[in-house]
């Protein structure tokens, strides 16, 4: 299998730097420094959880979007704009729901200006290969997901890109479609069915990585930079239970959780700055009781728990970053672990979780404690969601702030430290229960 | 096989139903288009028979005037939309622009440019054709094109990245992309916007303008003419004619494309109940023709194989010098504001030449009170449809074929009732100050029994379900269920009427019967006997405050409460 790499470099990128103008003119940077080089005959896998710019380093690749400096070398040459050569599949499929399956392949046919006849023997031959056959006249949404991601596939790999760029392309898939997908097209590349000289795919979804990839990269967040690269010296087909893919699995795992930041567990809380997780209060509650319960006693493996809760990383990862802000739980060494904390809040009843978590989120959160001292010194204990926003913006981009803000009020109206009239976006201390007789 | 191929080809009933609509229609449209260019001088009275045998041609003069216009409107939209869609800069001032063109009653635009029109074609129809066009025109191309702007701003970013990293050139990307992405939302409005124009050319059919009389040939002027000769059973006629053209329009046009339409919204599932329409269901059974309309696309295809081919397009990020980039920016900025004084100073200068200053308080008290009537008018309707369509809506069966009534009664030009309703105030002494009031609704209400039809279905079964569970029952149902439920569609279907409502009153508040002349004190009337004198000062004063208040009022009060209503009241 090594036999398909060449070592001619097919794409460099040299000191990325890209950044956002947030709504006050200062700029937000997503990723900074990246450095990286993809070579005739390999597979990259670019991992990284929400946040960390693997969807923007993608764009800047493919030539649709512009990096703030450092330069993308494609086959020698600075990409501008879109480029011959490379072509996307998409998350979401990216279908022309008005064309029909063969329509949809010949588009990028179209645009080079092949003749008909020509893109017709193409798209015909391509949609053979990736066993679409018979469905040629479907409309996208006739077809299940499965299929219109193979409608995805059939219409980038007709151009014969020279890498085919790859952006969560199973991730809308159910478990078994994807599987099925990813070893189609394993198969067409090892058999060098497709003129593919490489293959770069953006994913959260670590097993996937470790089961298709030459190669790992993996990006940290805020702002991304590649925190580790490791090679993954496995041949095809590979054995998801094989001892050796579980340690390059597990070992993925720990490099993705090791994260620079202060120790949780003590009592110093994360700053205003911090991004908080997206994290809903019953998905923290069960992810609680479910370490807590029988199977894993208060620890487990991060694999494992993934794998039994059908949790994906990007699912996982902020739940579990929540658990550490809150200190309910310790990661470390790809395990997790539930603090005292945690269990006696998993023991306690519903009154008593929220006491619990009240006085966990004001310790281990500036934001809420900050929103609630606001509204404390407020004449009427009102304030507007407005002006805490605007104090995030001087950290976040607009849309993070909002999100931001919104899991700050989500944790604090649990923990019924404040109310919140998502109408008319004031926060208060007024109980909603509570009847005007005025 | 081959067999089978040659029997498939074989044209069949449809075939022969489908030709026959085509070719006839194909006809109609010659005969019709020559008689609008017959020579004409000014003065000269057109020739205008009550006898009904002529309302037939009558008609379709008036459609092709419909015709006309809406493909006017579909270029504009095009071009202009697609103009603001793509370039920043232009949009930030063709937007706005829109949204007060949307606001200026389409009546007004009638009074101002009919004289222009008619001196740009002497001794000719032509000219005063153009006027009446311009004014359905003005009727429908701002929502449209208002439309057509809002889906190119929101074409899903991975088809955007999909056709740019395809190398779709612009011309590729508009057609196969841009264009069937808006095609749903395009032909809603445009369809809505027709229904709406049909009051519009009626009423631009009979205009007199001071000195100016313009009477074109239509069923406009017809009734025009039977509400002079008092003749009652002409007006009837007239009636009958518009309903029949209204049902045709609404099965050969509006429903077939609708249903069309489906094919280009990006949804990836399928809905469960798609619109249907025969027409399109007869166009698509009818074989030949598909596979004729087939040949034509392969020889258009083969025939583009010959034209040179346009290379892949290399898009490139452009930089330019900031220094290059401020410049454009003043220079603009400098154009617009010049624009702005010069347009300004217009308006004042010529509102002051001919109105007295101290009119123009009056004028805005004559605004208030068509406000207070448009109002008071929306409420009344809201409270007469609003538990009707509630009624209606949770009962499916009643819906689907209440629906397209409301559809087809909203788009009959209500202004052809107006003679009846005179007829009946001359006869009682009803006070035309109350009594013209409910003309001005008379086309509109139809768009809150609709929409609150469409609302009151889409309220989830098992919401009714739980609301049942809990023993709610009565007006404890309506309270808590029913009209939260709607909520979000009867202000839809208010801010339509709302805008409808002010148009109309400038008919609906001065109207006539043989040489009876009811007037009511308002906004509307006062454009309206303004425009009858020719004086075009008073007229520009009255189109501007009423222009003022229908912008004031959407910004002030329907947009805040649709966005209430959209956030608070949503069900999904």
């Amino acid at each position: 299998m090594e036999t398909l790499h060449t070592g001619i470099d097919l794409l460099t990128l040299t000191n990325i730097r890209k950044s956002f103008k947030k709504s006050g003119g200062e700029e937000h940077l997503v990723l900074d420094g990246v450095s990286l080089t993809i070579k005739e005959g390999e597979i990259v896998a670019l991992l990284g959880r929400s946040g960390s710019g693997k969807s923007t380093l993608l764009r800047i690749i493919s030539g649709l979007a512009q990096p703030g400096s450092g330069t993308v070398l494609y086959g020698g040459k600075a990409v501008t704009g879109p480029v011959k050569g490379l072509a996307m599949v998409f998350q979401t499929f990216a279908l022309f729901p008005w064309f029909t399956v063969l329509e949809n392949v010949e588009l990028g046919l179209d645009a080079m200006g092949i003749h008909h006849a020509e893109q017709r023997r193409r798209a015909l031959a391509a949609i053979d290969l990736i066993g679409l056959d018979g469905f040629e006249s479907a409309y996208p949404k006739e077809l299940s997901g499965g299929m219109r991601q193979r409608v995805g596939f059939a219409r980038a790999l007709v151009v014969e890109p020279t890498l085919l760029l790859m952006d969560e392309a199973f991730s809308a898939l159910d478990v078994l479609t994807a599987e099925t997908l990813r070893t189609d097209l394993i198969e067409l590349w090892l058999e060098r069915r497709i003129p593919t000289k490489g293959i770069l795919l953006v994913s959260h979804n670590i097993e996937e990585a470790v089961l298709l990839a030459d190669r790992i990269v993996i990006l940290g967040t805020n702002p991304g930079t590649i925190l580790a690269e490791i090679t993954i010296p496995l041949a095809h087909p590979r054995d998801r239970e094989a001892p050796t893919f579980r340690q390059l699995v597990d070992k993925v795992y720990e490099l993705m959780t090791k994260r620079p930041r202060n120790a949780a567990g003590k009592s110093e809380a994360v700053p205003l700055s911090y991004r908080l997780p997206t994290a809903p209060i019953n998905q923290l509650a069960g992810l609680m009781e479910a370490l807590a319960g029988e199977i894993y006693n208060g620890r487990a493996d991060l694999p494992e728990l993934a794998d039994q809760m059908g949790f994906g990383v990007e699912e996982l990862f902020p739940l579990l970053e929540a658990l550490e802000i809150l200190a309910f739980a310790r990661t470390e060494g790809g395990d997790v672990e539930l603090t005292p904390a945690g269990q006696s809040y998993v023991n306690a009843d519903i009154l008593q979780r929220k006491v619990i978590f009240a006085e966990h989120l004001i310790r281990h959160v500036a934001l809420a404690t900050h929103i609630r001292h606001v509204i404390d010194e407020r004449p009427g204990n009102r304030a507007k969601e407005d002006r805490f926003l605007r104090e995030l913006e001087d950290f976040f981009s607009e849309d993070e702030a909002e999100r931001v803000l919104q899991v700050a009020i989500e944790w604090g109206r649990y923990a019924e430290h404040f109310a919140y009239e998502e109408g008319a976006g004031i926060l208060s201390l007024e109980n909603p229960g509570k009847i005007d007789n005025g | 096989m081959v067999e089978q191929s040659i029997k498939k080809n074989l044209p069949n009933f449809w075939d022969a139903s489908a030709f026959i609509l085509v070719m006839g229609l194909v006809a109609l449209m010659a005969w019709g288009s020559r008689q609008m260019a017959a020579p004409y001088l000014p003065g000269e009275s057109i020739p205008l028979s009550l006898d009904p045998i002529h309302l037939p041609l009558y008609a379709l003069r008036t459609v092709l005037r419909m015709v006309i216009a809406l493909l006017v409107s579909l270029l504009f939209t095009f071009t202009y939309a697609t103009l603001a869609a793509k370039s920043r800069r232009a949009e930030g001032i063709m937007v706005p622009l829109l949204d007060i063109l949307q606001s200026v009653p389409i009546l007004g635009f009638l009074s101002i440019t009919v004289t222009g029109f008619i001196a740009l074609f002497p001794g000719n129809l032509l000219g005063m054709e153009m006027a009446a066009i311009f004014a359905i025109f003005t009727s429908q191309a701002w929502n449209m094109a208002f439309s057509f702007y809002q889906s190119l701003k929101t074409v899903p970013k991975e088809l955007q990245e999909a056709s740019a990293l395809f190398g779709l050139s612009s011309w590729q990307r508009f057609w196969k992309l841009d264009a069937p992405y808006a095609t749903p939302n395009l032909i809603w409005n445009t369809m809505m916007s027709v229904s709406g124009g049909w009051f519009f050319v009626v009423a631009s059919e009979a205009i007199t303008v001071g000195k100016t009389t313009v009477t074109l040939p239509g069923i406009g002027s017809y009734v025009a003419q039977a509400i002079q000769n008092k003749d009652l059973s002409a007006i009837g006629f007239a009636l009958l004619t518009m309903f029949i053209v209204i049902l045709l329009y609404d099965q050969l046009l509006f429903r077939p494309l609708v249903a069309w339409s489906e094919k280009f919204k990006v949804e990836l599932t399928e809905s469960q109940d798609l619109p249907e329409s025969w027409i399109l269901t007869l166009f698509q059974r009818a074989h030949l023709l598909r596979s004729i309309a087939q040949k034509i696309v392969d020889k258009w295809i083969s025939l583009k194989e010959k034209l040179p081919k346009i290379p892949r397009r290399t898009l490139t990020f452009k930089d330019r010098s900031p220094l290059v980039v401020k410049l454009q920016e003043v220079s603009w900025y400098g154009i617009l504001i010049g624009a702005m004084a010069v347009g300004g100073w217009m308006l004042v200068s010529f509102v002051s030449s001919g109105v007295h200053q101290s009119e123009i308080l009056n004028v805005f008290m004559l605004g208030l009170i068509t406000l207070a009537r448009v109002m008071v008018l929306l409420l009344l309707a809201s409270l007469i449809w609003v538990p009707i369509g509630v009624v209606i809506g949770l009962h499916p069966r009643w819906a689907t074929k209440v629906q397209p009534l409301a559809q087809f009664l909203a788009a009959f030009p209500a202004n052809l009732l107006f003679p009846v309703a005179v007829v009946l105030m001359v006869r009682y002494r009803l006070s035309p100050e109350i009594w013209t009031a409910p003309l001005m609704i008379l086309g509109t209400q139809w768009y809150i029994l609709f929409n609150v039809i469409a609302g009151a279905s889409a309220i989830p079964n098992d919401l009714r379900e739980a609301a049942q569970n809990l023993g709610l029952s009565g007006w404890r149902l309506w309270k808590h269920l029913l009209i939260p439920g709607i909520i979000p569609s009867l202000l839809t279907a208010l801010v339509t009427a709302s805008g409808g409502t002010w148009n109309a009153s400038i008919v609906a508040e001065v109207v006539s019967w043989g040489s009876t002349t009811i007037t009511a004190t308002g906004l509307g009337s006062y454009i309206a006997l303004w425009t009858a004198k020719g004086d075009y000062p008073h007229i520009v004063l009255g189109i501007a405050v009423m222009s003022l208040y229908v912008i004031l009022f959407n910004r002030l009060f329907w947009r805040r409460l649709y966005t209430i209503a959209q956030t608070r009241y949503r069900l999904d």
